[in-house]
Order: C-alpha cells, then sequence, then structure tokens
C-alpha cells in the first residue's frame, strides 16, 4: 500500500484555484520531492495532506486515513516541519525534544534524536539562542521525536547559507536510511535532485511533471546544440542531435570553417523545470 | 491524564520560564500592593463598608486585580504570541488532544493565580500586617470561579488581537482603564458618578465584589449570588468569542 495517494485533489481560496487536480503517489520508504515556484500550490497540497486543510475535492489517502477524519493513530505516525513556525524560546534543546515525546505513546529516545539532528553540544542552550539552521534542525528534531512513519518537510532550507544546506541534506538522507517515507517540498532544483528518488513538478496548482530526476531529463526534451559564428551565439533544440550535427558539421567542414565554442548538452534538471515553469508565462 | 499533567508541568516551566509574564503578570499585582499600600494609609472614608484598615482594603481590590493580569491579560497574549509563532499549529500536527491542551493550559493559569493570590496574602501579612483570610474555601472559590471566567474572555479576546507586537499592548489597553474604574486600585466611592456607571457593567467590578465580600466581610462567596451570576455570563461571552475567533493558525503572515 502507498504512504500517500492522492488523486483529484482541489482546492481553491476564494477566486484562487491553489490546487487544481493533483494526482500521486508515494510509496513507503520513498522520498518524494515537489517542486516548484512560490504560489505553485505545494504548501496547499502539503497541509491538505498533514490535516491542516479541508479539500474542495478528490480522494487523498495518508497512511491509510482520510486526513480530514484521521483516525486516533494517524497523528502518532506523522512528524511535521512547517515552512515556518517557533518553538518555546525558553525551552532548551533537550526540554522541547522531551515536551514533544509526551505527546506520543513510544517516542524515541530524546537524546538519540538530539544526536541525530546534531544538536548534542546545544542541548542545554535555549532555543532562542540557537542560529536559524540550529532552530530548523530543532524543527525535524521534534518531528521525529514521535518515531513517525512518515515526515513532511515544508522548504526545510529555505534560507540556509550553503554550509548549513549541505548539512540538512545529510539528516534528510539519513531519515531514508531510517526507512522513514519523506515528503519534501522545495524550490530549489539541486535540493530535488539531490534528495528525491522521485519528484513533481508543480505548477500553477498542476503537476506538469513527474518522475525520477535522471527520468525528467531524459524524458523527450531536446538537447542544446551551441556554437558561435562570426561572434554571434547560434542556439538550436533538437530532439534528434545527431542528424543536426552531423549536418552542422559536414556544412561548417565544406565551407573549411571551425565551430566556434561547440558545445552539445543534455538538459539538466534546472532546465526542464525553467522549461515547465516557463511556459507558463508565455502561454 | 499522563499527557494533561505532562502539559501542566510544561506549562509551568514555560510561565516562571518566560521573564516578561512573570514580571507582568505575576510581580505585577504585588509591585502595585507594595507601591499603593504605601500610599493609603489609616481607613478608607466610607464606612461602615469599607471598615478596615487601607491595606486590606487594597488588598481584596488587588486579588481581583491579580485574577485580570494572570488570566487575562497573560493567557490572551501567550496565546496570540503562541499562535502566531506558528507554534499552535504545530501542536496540532502532534497527538496532544486539542481539549488536553485547552484543560492544561486553564488548570496551570489557575496554579499561578492560585501562587499569587498566596504571595499577596503573605506580602500584606509580612509588610502591612493584614490578617489571612478567614473564609479559606470562599477564596479557593474565588481563585477558581474568577480564574475560570476571566481565562474563558482571555482567549476570547486572543482570537480578536492579530499581531504578536501589538498583543501586549491591546490587552493593557482592556485591562489598565478596567482595572481603574472597577476599583482594582482602590475603592471607586469618590469617583464620578459616570466613571462608576462604566466600571458596574466590565467584569472586574464583580470580582472585586467577591473579594470584597469573602475577605473584609468574612461573608461566603455563596452570598453573592449576581456578582457570580454576571461573571458566569462575562466568561460564557468570552466562550462565545473563543468559539468564533479562536485559530490554531497565525492570522498574519
Amino acid at each position: 500500500m502507498p504512504a500517500i495517494e492522492v488523486s483529484g485533489l482541489r482546492k481553491a481560496y476564494g477566486n484562487l484555484e491553489a490546487v487544481r487536480g493533483v494526482d500521486f503517489a508515494i510509496e513507503e520508504g520513498e522520498v518524494f520531492g515537489l517542486l516548484g515556484p512560490n504560489g505553485a500550490g505545494k504548501t496547499t497540497t502539503v497541509e491538505i495532506l498533514e490535516g491542516y486543510r479541508r479539500r474542495d475535492a478528490g480522494e487523498v489517502r495518508v497512511l491509510g486515513h482520510d486526513p480530514e477524519r484521521p483516525g486516533p493513530d494517524f497523528r502518532e505516525r506523522i512528524g511535521v516541519v512547517l515552512q515556518q513556525s517557533q518553538l518555546w524560546p525558553n525551552l532548551t534543546v533537550r526540554e522541547t525534544h522531551a515536551v514533544f515525546a509526551g505527546y506520543y505513546r513510544a517516542p524515541r529516545d530524546v537524546d538519540e534524536v538530539i544526536e541525530l539532528v546534531g544538536l548534542t553540544e546545544k542541548r542545554d542552550a535555549r532555543a532562542k539562542t540557537l542560529s536559524g539552521g540550529q532552530k530548523r534542525r530543532l524543527d525535524l528534531g521534534v518531528a521525529l521525536v514521535g518515531d513517525p512513519e512518515l515526515v513532511f518537510l515544508d522548504e526545510p532550507t529555505t534560507g540556509f547559507d550553503p554550509a548549513a544546506r549541505r548539512a540538512a541534506w545529510e539528516m534528510i538522507r539519513s531519515l531514508r536510511s531510517l526507512g522513514k517515507t519523506v515528503l519534501l517540498t522545495t524550490h530549489y532544483l539541486d535540493e530535488a535532485e539531490q534528495l528525491a528518488d522521485r519528484v513533481a513538478v508543480l505548477r500553477d496548482g498542476v503537476i506538469v511533471r513527474v518522475g525520477t530526476p535522471r527520468e525528467l531529463t531524459s524524458s523527450d526534451l531536446e538537447v542544446e546544440i551551441r556554437y558561435r559564428r562570426s561572434g554571434e551565439e547560434v542556439v538550436l533544440r533538437t530532439t534528434e542531435p545527431t542528424r543536426v550535427l552531423n549536418e552542422l558539421t559536414a556544412d561548417a567542414l565544406a565551407r573549411g570553417e571551425e565551430l566556434e565554442a561547440l558545445e552539445v548538452r543534455r538538459p539538466t534538471l534546472e532546465d526542464v523545470y525553467l522549461g515547465l515553469v516557463e511556459e507558463e508565462t508565455e502561454a | 491524564m499522563r499527557m494533561f499533567l505532562h502539559q501542566i508541568r510544561t506549562e509551568q516551566k514555560l510561565y516562571w520560564r518566560s521573564r516578561e509574564s512573570a514580571v507582568f503578570t505575576f510581580i505585577f499585582p504585588l509591585m502595585l500592593f507594595v507601591l499603593l499600600g504605601s500610599v493609603y494609609k489609616g481607613r478608607y472614608p466610607g464606612a461602615p463598608y469599607y471598615d478596615k484598615p487601607a491595606p486590606q482594603i487594597l488588598l481584596a481590590a488587588l486579588l481581583a486585580y491579580g485574577c485580570a493580569m494572570v488570566a487575562f491579560a497573560g493567557l490572551a497574549i501567550t496565546l496570540v504570541i503562541r499562535r502566531e509563532g506558528s507554534l499552535l499549529k504545530r501542536l496540532r500536527a502532534t497527538p496532544l488532544p486539542p481539549l488536553t491542551f485547552v484543560a492544561s493550559l486553564l488548570a496551570s493559569t489557575l496554579v499561578v493565580f492560585g501562587i499569587e493570590t498566596i504571595a499577596l496574602f503573605l506580602l500584606g501579612r509580612v509588610v502591612y500586617g493584614t490578617p489571612f483570610p478567614d473564609r479559606i474555601g470562599s477564596i479557593a472559590g474565588i481563585v477558581v470561579i474568577g480564574g475560570i471566567c476571566f481565562a474563558a474572555m482571555g482567549v476570547g479576546l486572543s482570537g480578536f488581537v492579530r499581531s504578536a507586537e501589538g498583543s501586549s499592548a491591546v490587552v493593557n489597553l482592556i485591562v489598565l482603564p478596567m482595572a481603574f474604574l472597577t476599583g482594582s486600585f482602590g475603592p471607586t466611592l469618590h469617583y464620578p458618578h459616570v466613571l462608576r456607571v462604566i466600571g458596574e457593567v466590565l467584569p472586574l467590578k464583580y470580582l472585586v465584589d467577591l473579594t470584597n465580600a469573602v475577605y473584609l466581610h468574612g461573608e461566603s462567596l455563596w452570598s453573592q449570588p449576581k456578582a457570580i451570576g454576571i461573571l458566569a455570563a462575562w466568561g460564557a461571552a468570552g466562550l462565545v468569542g473563543a468559539f468564533f475567533r479562536f485559530r490554531w493558525e497565525p492570522r498574519e503572515g
């Protein structure tokens, strides 16, 4: 049974249709990335799955529950990192974990979780004295202390410096090795590419593409050929790079010219993503 | 039950750790007792009702003020700050049942108000030689009834305050004039008629009536059904406000 199943999900706020028919499924133990620009509907989707919002239409199953009417053990089995939240400024890292541990029937060992999120040295520091990255780790720690099967991470590294992001990535990878199912939203491509087994690109409330990061880049997308002719850059996009290259080079040879700065490039996830997101502005 | 006790312990730790709330809501009534007590000396005009030493009359009034500070002001500010910081939203995602959360918050508030009450009586005894109350049971009843009614109003009010930054200002704007108008800083006998009429409709007036009756006149709490009824009505109004306006999620941002 998939950990999460979503079909035909819709949600509007007044006249604004935030989610307009979204379908996807996440398998147990999978790290799934919801990727999209701000306002694409990522947080709305996640908050419906977490049980914060009611949907207008569609079917949703999370760990076998309908999050609108969750059974008693639903919240025992999920861990949530919100996009923004602050914990109690005057409790220490250890106390905060212990408070959350008290809400669960079978919590994990508090010190173990603190170790896992790398806050052992800060365990007796009050939350208000932590740096931004450390606070985010505290958020993750209290999300894990109940030993959830499924963890929701809503933009876990937004606003991090590069070192803090890499540290956070390590932690999220360690969740996979613990066998957790993870739903991650992000607007960073490299983050989705680094962490997710599969990625769904969300734009304007609909999923425009789903697949592994590799599948997304190797699908029907065109290969890009660039070179310079008399100082001006020429860019060709083609799904038949062999033929086009052959013609191009034959032509150049016939004229005795060199194709300056010739480059053949497969699209990166970033190109795919930007291509998908830009269609919106062109439309 | 385990979670209820766990949450009360948590709330107690949070209250006493937060210098802002502890100083503002707990110390303030004690401080006013010392300040006002050093100004008002001897006997109040207004015998026979106020035929008691001034510090004793002040103590009765500030007991009601303490309730307004701890249960109403403190709770409202705390809830707004936690809501706007998404802490309430975060708690919603845990297995802590909302009812347990609310019940433990209320119980913790009553504990603080209970300690405040004891502190006021001890301070009065030490500094001004005021007597301990004869009717301990009725005083405890005041702590519970006053605490619950004002806490309900505090929760209701929190739904109307939009920003965490503004919460303390808004709450003060309500509590300070209310305390002044209802005699929480001392009897209002010499106030202009208009101010006294305004004071008559405010809930704190009826808590002051209760503390006066029990502490100054040694009457039972139940000798004041009208005051209890009006307090309960205000408490119910607070609950209605809470029902329609309470949110787990931030109003801003």
